[in-house]
């Protein structure tokens, strides 16, 4: 007992590293690394689930990107909401954290109302919104045509479905307020008194003290915006759903992003692909399509040093 | 009279101009503020109030463009309720959600301590592994995963294909508790060590105490993530409607009233109002539990 080598020493704490470790490796082998090996693999496949797979080349991904009419407009709408709705997001998120640092009476109150919405859950506050917005009877309209502003068509008109989408988005907006909060309270106040004693306007300290001193976590918000944009499922399809009338189960088949394809993103297409067409093959080509873009922002997000996210400790 | 009045303002300490502009700003900046935050207060409530009046609306009276009800409809709740599917979509929600949950919370621990405080070999590259995954849409690698479990082990229809993974670490909770692990000093640790605890004791009675807030946000988080998710139960148990959960099952429940907007208001705020019950007796730990993800570790 008393000899316990360096080499045991070691052994034993390699051994202890893998027990502890051994849920996550178990399933990122058996549920991230081998189905992602088999979607590569799938997308040279033809399959339908039925037939055994046959090689197929490079078809799948011809079809996808010559002959599937959904994506483009898919990949269009990413890029619509990546621009207008991350940027949104960011820039209101920032507005209300600087809101709530500000309030002095009833905080706790305001904040509790202010980050409610985010807790909605995505297929009830859809719902909600395709109510709200709807452009017969819903309240919104009502309220806008008693002030004489005209009503927009939300998520029945192709031009306004994904300003609505967006509307939906800054609701939910909770998760940036706290983080936001977290990044301003943090500043350190002698800085602002600093720079009021150089006459600083209220303009020059937000540019010149808070700006600065956030701005990792602004690029945490965008970063992390653009990826979850890249999963951006289930509000579009809800919506577009909801807004089309469409009856589940009753034969009908959904028009994959009502109206006119402007709520499609991309994740929409590898479901349409794979569980309502069951091309399996070309879904794959789609799934490495968002793969290649998810883990370009990823490597993004973890490139910035000193800020974001620290490996190290 | 005036002379009267006049008295106790001569007593207090003459006002000078600059401190009476700054005091006047300081209160217009305070009216600015609050009334901006009433604006936003509205914003963010307002759409809740509408559902909840709509929801006790008569049925005609929810297709007309009326705000508030004219008679208070309790009954839609009752009629929701007694909807065939809805109390096994209360039932099987809470299966998905609670048992993942604790499969989550039991099975990322481990692996959070070990990112944490262990020094080994690739924890590095782990620890990015962990945050890649977390970042990956589901859809990525779903058709492998859907053939998996429906073909070859024949579990469609049931929520099992989305639980049983929960038993092997969520990337999203690993690297939650692993920012809240980081925060417990070593020197804790240590202690126990020179006290002769192993490392498993020392996990299970050093560290889980001291890391209750941590293990409370990443539980909410799970339970919610489950209790909202649409894409997993659509994929797995979409052709079985004894296995729909609430959130698959609102969205058919819309499908089959199409037209009964207070009814399906009803249903929304059926679903949501757990969610926010829950929030009110746990707040702390959610704020704390975004923070955490949020700035750096």
């Amino acid at each position: 007992m008393s000899t316990v080598t360096l080499a045991s020493r070691h052994r034993r704490s390699a051994l202890r590293t893998l027990a502890f470790m051994s849920p996550w490796l178990i399933g990122f082998a058996v549920f991230f690394a081998y189905p992602l090996v088999s979607t590569v693999y799938f997308s040279f496949m033809h399959y339908d689930g039925f037939k055994p797979p046959t090689w197929s080349g490079g078809k799948n991904w011809a079809y996808v990107f010559e002959h599937y009419p959904l994506f483009w407009p898919a990949l269009r709408n990413t890029l619509w909401l990546v621009l207008v709705m991350v940027t949104l997001r960011v820039v209101f998120g920032l507005g209300i954290g600087l809101l709530i640092t500000k309030i002095k009476t009833g905080t706790g109150v305001f904040r509790t109302l202010f980050y409610l919405p985010y807790l909605a859950p995505p297929v009830a506050a859809t719902m909600a919104f395709a109510f709200l917005l709807n452009p017969g009877t819903g309240p919104v309209n009502s309220i806008l045509e008693k002030a004489g502003i005209p009503a927009p068509g939300w998520f029945n008109d192709p031009a306004w479905s994904k300003p609505a989408l967006t509307l939906l988005a800054l609701w939910g907006i909770g998760d940036l307020m706290v983080i936001f909060m977290a990044a301003l309270l943090d500043v350190p106040a002698e800085q602002y008194e600093a720079a009021e004693l150089d006459g600083a306007s209220v303009w020059q300290r937000f540019r010149y003290v808070t700006l600065p001193n956030i701005s990792p976590i602004v690029m945490f918000a965008v970063v992390t915006g653009v990826i979850q944009t890249m999963q951006y499922y289930t509000q579009p399809l809800i919506a577009g759903k909801v807004a089309s009338g469409v009856i589940q189960g009753a034969g009908t088949q959904f028009e994959p992003g009502y109206p006119d394809k402007s709520t499609l993103t991309l994740p929409q297409l590898v479901y349409n692909l794979g569980f309502q067409r069951f091309d399996y093959g070309s879904a794959c080509v789609v799934a490495l399509v968002l793969f290649a873009l998810s883990m370009g922002f990823t490597g993004l997000l973890m490139r910035r040093r000193g800020g974001l996210v620290q490996a190290g400790d | 009279m005036t002379q009267v009045l006049d008295k106790p303002v001569e007593l207090r300490a003459p006002v000078s101009p600059a401190e009476r502009t700054a005091r006047r700003r300081a209160l217009l900046e305070w009216i600015a503020v609050h009334s901006l935050g009433v604006a936003a207060a509205l914003f963010f409530t307002l759409p809740f109030v509408f559902v909840f009046l709509t929801s006790l609306m008569s049925d005609s009276q929810a297709l007309s463009r009326d705000l508030i009800p004219h008679t208070w409809e309790w009954g839609n709740y009752k009629s929701v309720l007694r909807t065939p599917g809805f109390l096994t979509w209360w039932k099987n929600t809470l299966i998905y959600a609670g048992l993942g949950t604790v499969l989550t919370v039991a099975s990322s621990i481990p692996v959070a301590y070990a990112l944490a405080k262990f020094r080994f070999r690739g924890r590095n590259l782990s620890l990015m592994l962990v945050i890649s995954m977390m970042m990956l849409p589901p859809q990525v690698v779903i058709i492998p995963m859907y053939l998996f479990w429906a073909k070859q082990l024949d579990l469609s229809g049931t929520l099992w294909p989305l639980i049983i993974p929960m038993a092997f670490g969520d990337a999203f909770s690993i690297f939650l508790l692993r920012q809240f692990l980081m925060t417990i000093p070593n020197e804790y640790l240590d202690a126990a060590k020179v006290d002769g605890c192993g490392d498993l004791r020392t996990l299970l009675k050093v560290v889980l105490p001291m890391a209750r807030p941590g293990i409370a946000a990443v539980a909410l988080f799970q339970f919610f993530y489950a209790w909202n998710d649409y894409f997993g139960p659509q994929i797995y148990a979409s052709e079985n409607p004894g296995a729909w959960t609430l959130s698959y099952g609102l969205e058919s429940f819309k499908g089959a009233h199409h037209t009964d907007w207070n009814l399906t208001m009803a249903a929304t705020v059926l679903v949501m109002a757990p969610v926010i019950l829950v929030f009110f007796f746990a707040q702390r730990a959610f704020v704390e539990g975004v923070t955490l993800t949020g700035v750096k570790g």
